[in-house]
């Protein structure tokens, strides 16, 4: 299966996952964004998963390990575009998805990485004062 | 042509790549007998941890996965499917059915998490006879 294609967009990566991940292929994202948070100057990551049609506790911990790991690299992570099956299912399981934000579509995860990487610049200069 | 709506399907797992051929086949099947969405993502999801299980904590990772489009009269049409594996078993099934239970890397949201994803769930299992969970889903 063909890798996750990662987009750096300004500021922002944006990963568009094409289909349902293997777990090694999840696991290959995970590295990857570290990998790209590492050498780019991004603050935010914005991760599609609109076309995945199944999130299980996996996938679902490895979202939340990804966005723990990035804000550990001063990054923000918005996971865009997850189902609402999916929603339904991921609550049922048990896995709410607590250390993630998330928003409906890309626009808005984009709007909502954007406020909160003006909202860390706000503070950081709040500090210096 | 399989006929996806009433026939059996037989499914080896073998490596991680049969935890996706089985929980979209799964799906295609939930679909085919008129599930909606909403169930067939939790059949799916169900399937999906149950065949990871399987690759990850069975002797060899290998295992079969049957789908089963089940007909009753009292509850109508449902699917049961049945994820069994020769793997060293569950010595305590009502502790692995516990949230927060784990005897492997993970959280242990598995087997409780499907459970509450499906009408019916049965554990067979056995310290060194390997373990057969059936799962079943009736449509509303």
């Amino acid at each position: 299966m063909a890798q996750v294609p990662i987009i750096r967009v300004g500021e922002v990566l944006i990963a568009s996952v094409q289909e349902d991940l293997r777990d090694q292929d999840a696991l290959d994202l995970q590295v990857r964004l570290g990998d790209a948070l590492e050498h780019t100057t991004a603050r935010g990551v914005l991760i599609d998963v609109s076309v995945v049609e199944t999130v299980d506790s996996f996938l679902g911990r490895l979202l939340n390990e990804t966005a723990t790991g990035a804000r550990l690299l001063g990054a923000q992570t918005v996971v865009v575009g997850i189902r609402p099956a999916v929603a339904i299912t991921l609550v049922e399981l048990g896995l709410e998805l607590q250390g993630v934000r998330t928003a409906l579509d890309t626009d808005k995860g984009l709007a909502l990485l954007r406020r909160l990487i003006a909202r860390e610049d706000g503070h950081g200069q709040s500090r210096l004062r | 042509m399989v006929n996806l709506g009433s026939a059996e399907q037989h499914l080896p797992i073998r490596d991680e790549s049969d935890i996706i051929s089985a929980r979209h086949r799964a799906r295609e099947v939930a679909k085919t007998l008129g599930f909606g969405a909403v169930d067939q993502s939790r059949i799916a999801t169900a399937v999906s941890e149950l065949t990871r299980n399987v690759v990850r904590y069975a002797t060899d990772g290998r295992g079969e996965v049957v789908i089963r489009p089940r007909a009753q009269s009292e509850r109508g049409t449902g699917l049961e499917i049945v994820v069994s594996d020769e793997g060293p078993g569950i010595a305590d099934v009502e502790q692995a059915l516990r949230d927060g239970f784990t005897s492997g890397p993970g959280m242990g949201m598995g087997l409780p998490g499907t459970k509450r994803l499906m009408d019916e769930m049965e554990i067979d299992s056995a310290p060194g006879q390997g373990t057969i969970v059936t799962i079943r889903k009736w449509r509303r």
